[in-house]
């Protein structure tokens, strides 16, 4: 009896040492309420507004601005 | 389109501060105001000196922008982190929740007070009209709408500090590592798995 009184307290006494499972708290992007923001192409076209960025950002490779 | 981002090469950085002059004169940044700095590490021992140019590093998930009571931090399509300074009470939470210690706050008064956070935003304005006058003095330049990137990665001119897509300057930076012929053991299998590859 005083033995298995024993192993019930020090059960109950390690499940203080077991670890939680961790929570990721959920950031809502919706919460902002400032002014929207209106897309960097404005009121052009997406597509090349993209391509010219992309062309930029290659050109700081200068292995292939040597190359062409 | 990815998520715009920021790379520095610490093995090309020569801590010149031309990012940072670019940034200040690009956006007329205030006195006492760095949105970009140069960290440099073992200053002056030979051989194992590094610098790196640091700034808001527009995270993917920002503690800015979980810990600040006024929601005044937003997040456009291509992963740039921007506030509205309308909102922005300065209260400075976001400076300690900050790694890089990004969120800078201007001088307001003759006694020291907090102005409205300042921080850089990869040159991509804020929320007032793209280009408009009241967007360039409250956020400095909107060089992402003109199809241009950051002043401070376009000025570099060691081109250490990479800035765009994440994936294109990822791609340009392994292409470096690889043609450097060392460091190339931060990509690939090894990285990835722990183990090299059976042959």
């Amino acid at each position: 009896m005083i033995r298995q009184i024993f192993f019930i307290l020090a059960a109950l006494g390690l499940a203080a040492c077991a670890d939680r499972d961790p929570v990721v708290e959920q950031h809502s992007e919706k919460r902002y309420q400032g002014k929207l923001d209106s897309k960097p192409w404005g009121n052009g076209e997406r597509a090349s507004w993209e391509t010219q960025l992309k062309a930029r950002q290659l050109m700081q490779d200068e292995y292939r601005r040597i190359a062409q | 389109m990815a998520r715009m981002k920021f790379l520095c090469d610490a093995e090309r950085c020569i801590e010149c501060n031309g990012c940072v002059t670019a940034c200040k004169n690009e956006n007329e940044v205030p006195w006492g105001v760095n949105r970009r700095r140069v960290v440099t590490i073992n200053d002056g021992v030979m051989g194992a000196e590094k610098s790196i140019s640091v700034a808001c590093m527009h995270c993917s998930d920002a503690p800015c922008m979980a810990v600040c009571p006024v929601d005044c931090f937003y997040r456009t399509d291509d992963g740039v982190v921007l506030h509205d300074k309308d909102l922005c009470i300065g209260c400075g939470y976001c400076f300690y929740a900050c790694p890089f210690g990004a969120p800078q706050f201007p001088q307001a008064g003759a006694f020291g007070l907090r102005g409205k956070m300042d921080k850089c935003t990869f040159c991509a304005g804020g929320p007032e009209p793209d280009r408009s006058a009241a967007e360039f003095e409250k956020y400095g330049r909107n060089r992402l709408s003109e199809g241009k990137l950051p002043a401070c990665a376009e000025m570099c001119s060691t081109k250490a500090l990479l800035g765009g897509d994440g994936d294109v300057i990822a791609d340009i930076y392994r292409d470096r590592v690889v043609r450097r012929g060392k460091g190339a053991e931060v990509w690939g299998w090894g990285t990835a798995y722990g183990a090299a590859p059976r042959k």
